[in-house]
């Protein structure tokens, strides 16, 4: 399953990548979220994977014992996811925006500032 | 002694009380700004006495001393001639200003640059010690840029400066060299003390590399060739500056520099050879340059580049003679050169014009003018009783009596002189003769400070010349430790008749028939400009643009504007480091025993995530793309159940639903997908996608072979009850471990929600869109 899941992170970069050369804007920004998925999925592998159990204290225990999930990884990801909501959303606007005002979505044309009059 | 201390730094202290001033109230004292020149010229008068004794005025403060750069001072002949050169003409061109500039709006920043230059002059002249005579250096240097680019609106003045400053610039970078070289060569920064160490100059191994960057120096500012043509470019600057700077000071501190180490390299042969060579060339040069020029300021910056090449050469004889007559001809062509620059600008400021061609007849509206013309245009020419006759005497002398090949550089400087002779006529003479053209209009009357200034420096060149003891004492007297040992030459107008009277008379008349019948005109300026592409101007410049077009195609290749092209060099290297490392190192191997086993859910959870990246990257539907996307988020939710994060999958269903919802409304409005890349863009976009992940993958099935580092799960395992009373790990670490960090994330997230409401809610007006 490592493995798969290392080919997959692979091909999330690979997609976020590509989608993010394009020139349409929308795309650049799907392009982003694909590979934030990607960076997510490759520290989430960085941390070990350990199957259904969740790093959660038991009950009646003081401390986690045996095998568990490694929460460091979870608490960056965690991070990470709302931070790019936080990102993510403030790009859509902005491009709806962008749109509203320029009349476009092809970043090929919004590299001068000359002709935002 | 510590005035003296406070005389050097007084122009800088005086620049920034300027600025405390403030341009509004400047306007009304301009005239008090000449009181710091006027008086720094009394201070250094009244040392003259005690100076030309033979005592030496010094000041010693330590400034860096782990480095050997100290506030070390020292006034000796030579400083003390130069120093009165810098505050005497500076008095003059500081009054001279106050009514040619009268009213411009950048005054006050005009006299905080000249009261600067002052300064960094004096104490160019003053230090002795090398490193902050470099400094010094450097600040002329500066203050010249500032002056010379002026009238920064005009392109061509800035261009002035920036060739002057980029000539200069280079040789104050060879002026450090020389500095630290022979600093280190002689264990001392002192100047003086570098005498003690005479074998360094005259045949050490380093030795021609320090001549080396001694004369890179002394040539680039003094404007030797082939470094001359900063000079006639500064011409740019307002007049005034052209007076101080760039012909009675600041292009004489390379002269300064030369003659304060010609005790130094007295031992050594190369060191006036070459300046023989180069001052004798510059002056040929420069001397026929002034035949093809128009702009009365042209010819006067091609006759100064003349005289600073006659000094060169004069240094360049080596005799205690010839020595002697290179700081009296420093003398006789400030005051003559500067007098004559004033002449210019007062007659530009006047008539409105600076082209001989259209110039002339001009006596009768400015007859003092005139007058002060006449008497420069004869200390110039070198006519008896000017001291330029005295100056041009000495010259002659020491060619004669030159222990190299008299005849040939006696016949250079002939030459050259008849030019001087020429260039003076024309400046000084010209405009005011003959009869006034009909396009130059009325003339007003000038204030009477414009024509009394250049009045006062072509008397003092009559006085000087019919009263020449009184210059023989300032400064001919032990004025370099070269001259002590010979008697110096006694200073007189009448020598009787002999060979030098002679020269002196086939000077001046053949002087006056070129300029009777030779008359400057555009055309022969046309001419000599077929042949600007050989000379060292158009050479450094091209030089100059090829750099330019070097960095402006480089920048344009890697900060070309389009953001793909960043995106793609960043993968493209990194692609190339991660490619290397595993074609270099490949350690791609399976450990099969820690691999966990499928399950059937797993599988299908993989299958859709791969379906949901291709549609998302190859639909053609932005809709289709946006649900890929959100699949692809919920699959990840998946993938966190199995591997036990609860709370990861919790969040990311959240925030995937969220995005996806927000994504529809906005994109609802926007065009759509236009296929704007063609074929062969994809295609390499593809490559370097896919290689990229490619690598990557192998990259971290590398990793994993590795063990990871567990101490800091570890820690959150056994502390997360015990030190923050919670059992769920992952929200203990982010809310109470690290509880700052999320602190900042929700202000961060704050940011952002506020950004995306104010852009939902701004409604521009039309003229702002």
């Amino acid at each position: 399953m490592e493995i798969l899941l290392a080919i997959m992170t692979g091909v999330l970069y690979a997609a976020g990548i590509y989608l993010i050369l394009r020139r349409s804007l929308v795309k650049l920004i799907i392009g982003i979220v694909i590979l934030g998925n990607g960076v997510n999925l490759l520290i989430f592998l960085m941390g070990g994977l350990v199957k259904e159990r969740p790093p959660l204290i038991p009950e009646d225990g003081k401390m986690l014992e045996g095998v568990f999930a490694d929460p460091v990884p979870q608490a960056l990801i965690l991070t990470a996811i709302v931070i790019s909501f936080g990102l993510q959303s403030f790009a859509i606007v902005l491009i709806k925006r962008a749109y509203k005002v320029l009349k476009t979505d092809d970043i090929d044309t919004l590299n001068k500032t000359d002709d935002i009059t | 002694m510590t005035l003296f201390l406070y005389v050097i730094l007084a122009p800088f202290l005086f620049a920034i009380l300027l600025f405390g001033i403030g341009q509004q109230n400047f306007k009304r004292i301009t005239l008090l700004a000449s009181i710091l020149p006027i008086a720094l010229f009394g201070y250094f008068l009244s040392l003259t006495p005690t100076v030309i004794n033979g005592d030496v005025l010094t000041s010693f403060t330590e400034w860096v001393p782990s480095l050997g750069i100290n506030l070390d001072f020292r006034l000796d002949n030579l400083a003390l001639l130069f120093s009165l050169l810098i505050t005497g003409v500076g008095s003059i061109v500081f009054l001279y200003t106050s009514q040619y500039l009268k009213g411009h709006p950048k005054l006050l920043r005009f006299y905080i640059f000249l009261t600067v230059f002052m300064g960094a002059m004096i104490g160019l002249v003053t230090s002795n010690n090398i490193l902050t005579l470099f400094i010094f250096w450097e600040l002329t240097s500066i203050s010249s840029f500032f002056l010379i680019s002026f009238n920064n609106t005009e392109a061509s003045s800035r261009k002035s400066a920036i060739i002057a400053l980029t000539i200069t610039g280079l040789g104050g970078l060879a002026l450090l060299a020389f500095a630290v070289l022979a600093g280190e060569l002689t264990g001392t920064y002192s100047i003086a003390e570098m005498l003690q160490s005479p074998e360094v100059f005259a045949n050490n191994a380093y030795t021609s590399y320090l001549i080396l960057f001694l004369f890179l120096a002394a040539f680039t500012k003094s404007a030797q060739f082939p470094f001359h043509f900063w000079l006639p470019g500064a011409m740019k600057a307002p007049t005034p500056v052209s007076t101080y700077l760039h012909s009675a000071t600041m292009v004489k501190a390379g002269i300064y520099l030369l003659l304060r180490f010609t005790p130094h390299f007295n031992g050594n042969e190369s060191f006036f050879i070459i300046l023989l060579f180069v001052g004798g060339f510059t002056m040929l040069y420069a001397a026929i340059n002034t035949l093809f020029k128009t702009d009365l300021k042209g010819i006067l910056a091609y006759s100064t580049i003349g005289a600073l090449g006659i000094i060169v050469f004069l240094i360049g004889i080596g005799t205690a003679a010839s020595i002697t007559a290179a700081i009296v001809f420093i003398v006789v062509h400030a005051l003559y050169k500067a007098s004559l620059f004033l002449v210019t600008g007062t007659i530009d400021h006047q008539a409105g014009t600076r082209d001989i061609t259209k110039l002339g007849g001009l006596r009768k509206a400015l007859l003092p003018l005139a007058i002060a013309g006449f008497i420069a245009a004869l200390s110039s020419g070198g006519f008896p009783p000017t001291i330029g006759f005295i100056g041009k005497d000495l010259i002659y002398e020491s060619t004669l009596n030159a222990s190299i090949n008299p005849t040939l550089l006696t016949t250079i400087a002939v030459i050259t002189n008849i030019f001087m002779v020429f260039a003076g006529l024309i400046v000084g003479v010209k405009p005011f003769s003959g009869s006034k053209p009909e396009s130059l209009g009325a003339i007003k009357k000038p204030h009477f400070i414009l024509w009394l200034m250049p009045m006062l420096l072509a008397a003092l060149s009559l006085i000087f010349g019919l009263f020449p003891q009184w210059v023989e004492v300032l400064f001919t007297h032990q004025i370099t430790p070269l001259l002590t040992s010979v008697e110096s030459p006694h200073l007189a107008i009448w020598h009787g008749f002999n060979l030098i009277l002679l020269l002196s008379a086939i000077t001046i008349i053949s002087g006056i028939i070129i300029y009777f019948f030779w008359k400057p005109n555009h055309r022969k300026e046309q001419q000599i400009k077929r042949i600007e592409y050989l000379s060292p101007r158009s050479i450094s410049l091209q030089f100059a643009q090829l750099f330019h077009n070097t960095s402006y195609f480089l920048t344009r290749v890697f900060q070309n504007g389009y953001l793909r092209r960043y995106i793609m060099i960043i993968l493209v290297l990194l692609t190339l480091v991660f490619g290397i490392h595993i074609f270099i190192n490949p350690r791609i191997f399976l450990s099969l025993k820690d691999i966990k086993a499928l399950n059937w859910n797993e599988v299908v959870i993989l299958f859709m995530m791969l379906i949901s990246i291709l549609f998302t990257v190859f639909t053609k539907s932005r809709l289709t793309a946006i649900a890929g996307m959100g699949v692809l988020g919920y699959t990840m939710c998946f993938i966190f159940v199995f591997y036990g994060a609860p709370d990861l999958a919790m969040t990311q269903f959240s925030i995937d639903t969220l995005t996806v919802i927000l994504f529809v409304l906005v994109v609802y409005r926007l065009p759509k997908y236009l296929k704007l890349s063609n074929p062969t863009n994809r295609i390499r976009d593809g490559i370097i996608a896919t290689s990229f992940g490619t690598f990557l993958a192998f990259t971290i099935i590398e990793i994993m072979n590795e063990t990871p580092v567990k101490s800091t799960t570890a820690f959150y395992a056994e502390n997360a009850y015990l030190l923050a009373k919670g059992k769920n790990v992952v929200n203990v670490i982010l809310v109470d471990f690290r509880g700052f960090d999320t602190m900042i994330e929700v202000s961060v997230l704050s940011i952002a929600a506020i950004g995306v409401f104010a852009l939902l809610k701004l409604h521009l007006k039309k003229h702002e869109k």
